[in-house]
């Protein structure tokens, strides 16, 4: 298990990568520890994809170096490829074939004699509750039971370095936690996950340090406490019963909370963060005290939520500009799928 | 696997609960097994073409329906005109007809790998630490088959016809295995157009271009004497003559060395050219 819980497992350094005239990494540099849950966080078209691919050794960078585990990714591509496994955010695994076949496939071109591929791949299909859905075609599989075998698949060679393209998105919750338990046993077993995720609590539940992207480049770095402590933890949202009062509800956030009271197109709704560094009260306890002095002042609340930030609130927190995808064409394809 | 819409409304009858003791068994580091042999891991990808076409039998249509039409179309077209009847027509058009069907199926070859590459199941194929060529390999091993089921029911359905091959039965196999290596070193263009096009539908326009004129500008249905001198020129270099010349060769037992070494020569050039150009784009898209 120690083996290779040492030293770090990425180091890129100026990663660059253009598509046309679309710069998707704009000079990245990251420094991932072995043996953690790393957190590459951003919107859609931030270049997370783009950085994920290069170091699996899928893409080849314009400008910059990348090593993993010491190799680099473009000179000994094939010592890197021995030790990592990738979970891309599309089909990662044959959609025609079942999903023992699928780890059939993939067991023996690790190297695996026939009857210990099936083996192997009979224990992860259990390890993954998919032992009944063995001999369906993976394209009759739930979207929570595709990620599982996906996941199966990238650690059929228990790697070194597992990458993790947005593994929850369009998941619901019961299968995104699901994952998340997955990804923590991955970790513990001594496997360095790389993440990228559009969630901040995500990233905050299993990375143990998050690195922001944005247009190509990591803007902020840290652990999630850090960073959230440069942001703020939480975030009240408001919903009033009467727009007319929204102007008097502004005021009394303002006042009780000593931040800048977020205005949304709705005209019933209002966002203020809470729990900012160097305030006395922690998020909930603020979160009270604005409720009690709304209701003080006459002012009905409809809808009353305390949350994490979210990415936006993060963007807007660390950019001034709130979490754009800054390539449209991105969404779309997102949404075709 | 019929039964379609029944399994997916079917639940999961418990809910999955990740165990932490069950995801331990898996993860425990094992010894990792040498890598496995070039050919080893082409084979294995064969194995998968085999899978895709037991769990969707109807990709068989283009080896089977497609070359059966073919035959009794021209057979039945030309056969009066061009030789007197169907039947004489047939001694002479068939292993051109053999030839022109099998060929223009080598461009699924490179429809399939499209595919395969826009639903990202390449992406895992790529970062598998195999020898490079191998998941390209298998698929044309699979797609060998898929010529050589063509080129049976060519023959099948030219001997109920009334094909009679003076070569025997082991003239018609040297010119089937003539018409598979060929295949094989042609379908290497195609994983090359499916490698730089962008989708499926560009790929089919492209080997359209291409095919039409490359099978019926050559012996295929008539004896290329009857042509414009400058169409003779186009017709004598182009490979599927050659091709054509060998395998009637064989098959009517009267074998065409110079055409047999022409159509290896091309087999040769079709995999070092294009089979390099596609390893070039493999390992840099």
């Amino acid at each position: 298990m120690s083996r290779r819980t040492t030293g770090l497992a990425i180091e890129a350094e100026g990663l660059t990568r253009s598509f046309g005239d679309t710069r998707a990494l704009a000079g990245i540099d990251l420094q991932v520890p072995a043996g953690t849950v790393y957190g590459l966080l951003g919107p859609n078209g931030a270049g997370k994809t783009t950085a994920v691919r290069v170091l699996a050794t899928l893409l080849r960078p314009d400008g910059g170096s990348a090593r993993v585990f010491g190799h680099d990714v473009v000179t000994e591509a094939d010592k890197v490829r021995s030790r990592v496994s990738l979970t891309g955010q599309y089909a990662s695994v044959d959609e025609d074939l079942t999903g023992t076949e699928n780890l059939v496939l993939l067991a023996r071109l690790l190297g695996l004699r026939k009857p210990a591929a099936r083996e192997r791949a009979a224990a992860l299909l259990a390890a993954f509750g998919l032992t009944e859905a063995s001999d369906r075609q993976v394209k009759k599989y739930s979207g929570g039971m595709r990620r599982r075998i996906d996941i199966a698949a990238s650690i059929l060679n228990t790697p070194d370095l597992l990458f993790l393209d947005e593994p929850t998105t369009g998941l619901d919750p019961r299968s995104r936690n699901q994952v998340w338990e997955i990804v923590r046993a991955v970790v513990s077993h001594g496997t360095t996950v790389l993440l990228t995720t559009q969630y901040l609590d995500e990233a905050d539940q299993l990375a143990g340090r998050i690195a922001v992207v944005d247009h190509g480049r990591v803007i902020a770095e840290g652990t999630p406490g850090e960073l959230k402590s440069s942001i703020g933890s939480g975030t009240v949202h408001l919903r009033l019963r009467d727009p007319a009062q929204r102007p008097e509800a502004e005021r009394v956030l303002r006042e009780a909370l000593d931040v800048p009271v977020q205005l949304a197109a709705d005209p019933v709704a209002l966002t203020a963060r809470v729990g900012e560094a160097g305030t006395d009260l922690d998020a909930s306890a603020q979160a009270a005290r604005v409720l009690s002095d709304l209701a003080r002042a006459g002012i009905v609340v409809d809808n009353f939520s305390l949350g994490q930030p979210s990415l936006d609130e993060v963007f807007l927190a660390l950019t001034d500009h709130p979490a754009v995808p800054a390539d449209a064409h991105d969404d779309e394809l997102e949404a075709a799928r | 696997m019929s039964d379609t819409t029944t399994t997916t409304t079917e639940r999961a009858p418990t809910v999955y609960v990740p165990s932490a003791e069950a995801l331990a068994t898996v993860l425990a580091p094992g010894s990792r097994p040498p890598r496995p042999s070039a050919l080893a891991a082409s084979l294995t990808f064969g194995w998968r073409a085999m899978l895709k076409i037991k769990h969707v039998p109807e990709q068989l249509f283009d080896v089977t329906a497609f070359p059966i039409i073919m035959v009794l179309m021209f057979t039945y077209l030309f056969g009066g005109a061009l030789a007197g009847s169907p039947r004489d027509y047939l001694q002479f058009f068939l292993p051109g007809i053999m030839v022109t069907s099998v060929v223009m199926i080598t461009m699924y070859t490179g429809v399939g790998l499209n595919t395969d590459i826009e639903k990202g199941i390449f992406d895992r194929f790529r970062t598998l630490p195999v020898w490079r060529p191998a998941a390209l390999v298998g698929m044309i091993f699979g797609d060998v088959l898929r010529y050589i089921l063509a080129a049976v029911v060519i023959l099948g359905l030219g001997l109920v016809l009334g094909f009679r091959p003076e070569g025997g039965v082991v003239g018609v196999a040297v010119g089937i295995g003539l018409l598979v290596v060929f295949s094989f070193a042609f379908s290497w263009v195609w994983t090359f157009f499916g490698l730089i096009l962008r989708s499926e539908k560009s790929v089919m326009g492209v080997s359209m271009m291409v095919l039409f004129p490359l099978t019926f500008l050559s012996n295929v249905f008539v004896e290329p004497s009857t042509m414009p001198g400058w169409l003779q020129a186009f017709v004598k270099v182009n490979p599927v003559t050659q091709l054509v010349a060998a395998i009637r060769g064989a098959m009517s037992g009267d074998s065409d060395p110079s055409a047999t070494m022409w159509l290896l020569l091309w087999s040769a050039g079709f995999v070092l050219v294009f089979g390099t150009l596609t390893m070039y784009k493999y390992n840099r898209r």
